[in-house]
C-alpha cells in the first residue's frame, strides 16, 4: 500500500537541506565497563557496544539500522533515547543535546520520542489493563483530564486497529500481533515526533509481520513520524526504510539511501550481507553468489585495530590493520568507511 | 478473539512470571479447593477469627474475658458451665481464650502488616535503584538479621516497656528485613524486563515505576511469605508476652495465659494447656495455609496436583 508514498518521501529526502534534520548523532559511544572484584570493583576493560557513530535522521524519514546480533543496534537506539547514558558523544534532537539533559528536563523531552519494543510479551505490564497501559504516557505528562484521556485511549486503540472496548482487558488476553499494536498505541499516545522501533516485528509470526509493518507505514503518513527502524531482516528494512545504515561491531560501515544501498553496496560487509538475501525470482536467484564470511565476530571488548571488519574481509590490505578507515561521503548521500572505496 | 489469545498464553512460558489476575486467581482457587489440608487450615483460622471478633457475644462471661476476677470460682475443672475450666482468678478459660485471640491474632496480623509495609518498599527501592542505595539498605537489613530475632525483639520490647503496641513494634522491627530481601531479589530481576524499560522511555518517574510497575508484580511471593509468617508472628508475640515483655494482665493473651498457667500445670493442666493448644492450632494452620498458597500460586506444583 504505502510503497509509492514512501518512495515519494524518499525522493524528496535526497533534496532535503540540513535544517530538516530532526536528530543528529555525533561521535556516539556507549561503553559498558567490565569490572572485577567483589567489594572494591576495578574497571578491567570495556565492552565497546557502540563506538563512535555519526549520522543524522531527517524529519519524516525512516532510517533503517541493520547488522547482525550483538553489533550494537539496540544499544544505539537506547543510547539515543537516553535509556542508557552514552559514554561520549552528542545526540542533538532539534538542536538540543539530549546527553546533557537530566531529570525533569529529560523526562519532558521523552514526550517527543518514544520506543516500540521487540518483545510484545515482555514490554507490557501484566498487571495493568490495556487502557492504563496506553493511557500511562498521557497521565505521566499531565495531558488532558481523566475523561479526555479515556477518550484518547479509545481513539488510539482504533487507530492501531484494535477494538476500543478492549480497554479493560489485560495483556495476556491478546495475541502477539495485538500486543504489538498495544505497544504501538502506547508509543503514539503523546504524539511523538520520533519513534525508535527496536526490531518491532522479529518476535511475531510471519503472517502478522506484514500487518505491523503496514500499520507503522500508515501511521507515519498520518502523523508525520520519524522512525529509527532497527532490524536484522534485510528485506523488511528494504521495504520500510528511506535510508539504511549498516552496522558492524559498534560502528556504522555504510549509510545511504535504500535504493543505492541495495543496487550499489560499497562496503564488503554490506555486500556480504546483501548476498545472503534470497531473491524472489528463480532465474536471478540461480545466479546469486553468496559471500560467506570467514570466522566469527570479534569481541567488542577487544576490537581489531584499524578497520574492525578486516579479520573477516576478503579484500583486506596491510593498511586495514593500521589505520581506521575514514567515515566519508563518496557520493551524494552515500557514506562509507573502507580503505578499498 | 478470546480463544486464540488463550492458546498463545499457554505457549508462552515467560507469561508465568507475572500472574494474570483473574484467570490465574481462578486456577489458584481450583488448586486450593483440591487441597484438604488447605481447607482444614482455613477452617481452623476462620473459627479463631470468628471467635475473636464475636467473643463478647459467644461467651456468657464477657466481663471475665476482659479481665474481671471472680475469685470464688477459681480453679474449677472443665464442666458444662466452664468447658475449659476457670483460672487462678476464677475467670472462664474459654472466654479468656476467645478474648486472647483478639490480642494474639491482632499482634500476628499487625506485625506482618507493618513488616511488609516497611520491608517491601525498601526492598523495591534497593533493587530498583541499585548502586549505593542498594548497598546501604541491604547492609542495614544485614545488621538486623545478624541478631537472633527473638533476642532482638526481647531487647527492643524490654527497652520500650511492656505493652501490646510495644511488643508489636518490637517484633515487626525484627521481621521487615526478610521482606526487604525477598522484594529486592524479585525487583532486581524485574528491573531488566522490557515493561520497566518501556515505562522509563515513556517518562514515568522512578517512584511511580516502583509503585505501579514493580510492587504489583512482587505481590505474589510477598503474599506467600506473609501467610507463612502470620503463624510465627503469633508465636513470637506469645513468647514475648510469656516472659512478661508483652501484653500486661488483665488483658487476655495466650502467651500470658501459659505464663500464669504453668505454675499450676501439674494439677490444673487446662489453664496452660488450652492457651498452648490455641497457639499450636493457629500457628500450624497458618503454616499449612502458607504452604498451600505457595503451591497454588506456583503453576508447576499446581499442575502436579491436578
Amino acid at each position: 500500500m504505502p510503497q509509492d508514498e514512501t518512495m515519494a518521501v524518499q525522493q524528496s529526502s535526497s533534496t532535503q537541506s540540513s535544517d530538516r534534520v530532526l536528530l543528529e548523532v555525533r561521535g556516539l559511544k556507549m561503553w559498558f565497563p567490565i569490572t572485577q572484584g567483589l567489594v572494591l570493583q576495578r574497571r578491567v576493560g570495556d565492552i565497546r557496544a557502540v563506538d563512535g557513530l555519526d549520522f543524522s535522521i531527517r524529519r519524516g524519514e525512516t532510517l533503517g539500522l541493520v547488522g547482525e546480533s550483538g553489533c550494537g543496534k539496540s544499544t544505539t537506539g537506547r543510547a539515543i533515547l537516553q535509556l542508557y547514558r552514552p559514554t561520549a558523544g552528542q545526540v542533538l534532537f532539534e538542536g538540543t543535546d539530549l546527553t546533557r539533559l537530566r531529570g525533569e528536563a529529560l523526562r519532558r523531552m521523552r514526550r517527543r520520542m518514544q520506543m516500540i519494543f521487540q518483545d510484545p510479551y515482555a514490554s507490557l505490564n501484566p498487571r495493568m489493563t490495556v487502557g492504563n497501559i496506553v493511557g500511562e504516557p498521557l497521565e505521566v505528562h499531565n495531558i488532558g483530564k481523566p475523561e479526555e484521556r479515556r477518550q484518547r485511549v479509545q481513539e488510539l486503540l482504533e487507530v492501531v486497529g484494535l477494538n476500543p472496548y478492549f480497554v479493560n482487558r489485560y495483556p495476556h488476553e491478546f495475541s502477539g500481533g495485538q500486543r504489538q499494536r498495544i505497544g504501538v498505541a502506547r508509543a503514539l499516545a503523546v504524539n511523538p515526533d520520533f519513534i525508535v522501533c527496536d526490531e518491532p516485528i522479529s518476535a511475531l509470526d510471519v503472517s502478522i509481520q506484514a500487518q505491523i509493518i503496514n500499520l507503522l507505514e500508515e501511521l507515519q503518513d498520518k502523523f508525520g513520524l520519524t522512525y529509527l527502524f532497527i532490524a536484522h531482516d534485510l528485506s523488511v528494512v528494504r521495504h520500510i526504510s528511506d535510508r539504511v545504515a549498516v552496522m558492524y561491531l559498534g560502528k556504522i560501515v555504510e549509510l545511504t539511501t535504500r535504493d543505492e544501498l541495495y543496487s550499489n553496496p560499497l562496503h564488503p560487509y554490506t555486500k556480504a550481507l546483501l548476498s545472503a538475501v534470497p531473491i524472489p525470482d528463480p532465474v536471478v536467484e540461480e545466479k546469486r553468489q553468496r559471500i560467506i564470511l570467514e570466522g566469527d565476530v570479534p569481541s567488542p571488548a577487544n576490537p581489531p585495530s584499524g578497520c574492525r571488519f578486516r579479520t573477516r574481509c576478503g579484500l583486506r590490505m596491510d593498511i586495514c590493520a593500521e589505520v581506521e578507515p575514514e567515515w566519508r561521503e563518496t557520493a551524494a548521500d552515500h557514506w562509507v568507511a573502507c580503505h578499498r572505496v | 478473539m478470546e480463544r486464540p489469545a488463550e492458546a498463545s498464553v499457554a505457549a508462552t512460558p515467560t507469561l508465568r512470571v507475572g500472574p494474570q489476575r483473574f484467570r490465574e486467581l481462578g486456577l489458584m482457587l481450583q488448586a486450593f479447593r483440591r487441597d484438604p489440608l488447605a481447607i482444614a487450615s482455613l477452617v481452623v483460622i476462620a473459627v479463631f477469627v470468628f471467635g475473636a471478633i464475636f467473643a463478647p457475644v459467644l461467651t456468657p462471661y464477657p466481663r471475665q474475658g476482659l479481665g474481671d476476677p471472680n475469685i470464688l470460682e477459681k480453679f474449677r475443672p472443665p464442666s458444662l458451665a466452664h468447658p475449659l475450666g476457670t483460672d487462678n482468678l476464677g475467670r472462664d478459660v474459654l472466654a479468656r481464650i476467645l478474648f486472647g485471640g483478639r490480642t494474639s491474632l491482632s499482634i500476628g496480623f499487625l506485625v506482618v502488616l507493618i513488616a511488609v509495609a516497611i520491608g517491601a518498599p525498601l526492598g523495591a527501592i534497593a533493587g530498583y535503584y541499585g548502586g549505593w542505595v542498594d548497598d546501604v539498605v541491604m547492609r542495614v537489613t544485614d545488621v538486623f538479621l545478624a541478631f537472633p530475632s527473638l533476642l532482638l525483639a526481647m531487647a527492643i520490647a524490654g527497652a520500650l516497656g511492656a505493652s501490646f503496641v510495644h511488643a508489636m513494634i518490637a517484633i515487626a522491627l525484627t521481621w521487615w528485613p526478610w521482606y526487604t530481601r525477598l522484594v529486592r531479589a524479585q525487583t532486581v530481576s524485574l528491573r531488566e524486563r522490557y515493561f520497566i524499560e518501556a515505562a522509563r522511555s515513556i517518562g514515568v518517574r522512578s517512584p511511580t515505576i516502583i509503585v505501579r510497575h514493580v510492587l504489583p508484580n512482587v505481590f505474589t511471593p510477598v503474599l506467600v511469605q506473609a501467610t507463612m509468617d502470620l503463624g510465627s508472628a503469633i508465636l513470637t508475640g506469645a513468647a514475648i508476652s510469656f516472659i512478661g515483655l508483652g501484653v500486661r494482665p488483665p488483658t487476655a493473651e495466650w502467651g500470658t495465659m501459659i505464663s500464669t498457667g504453668r505454675i499450676y500445670f501439674i494439677e490444673r493442666p487446662w489453664l496452660a494447656g488450652s492457651a498452648g493448644a490455641a497457639i499450636f492450632l493457629v500457628t500450624l494452620a497458618f503454616n499449612l495455609l502458607g504452604d498451600a498458597v505457595r503451591d497454588a500460586v506456583d503453576p508447576r506444583t499446581r499442575r502436579a496436583a491436578e
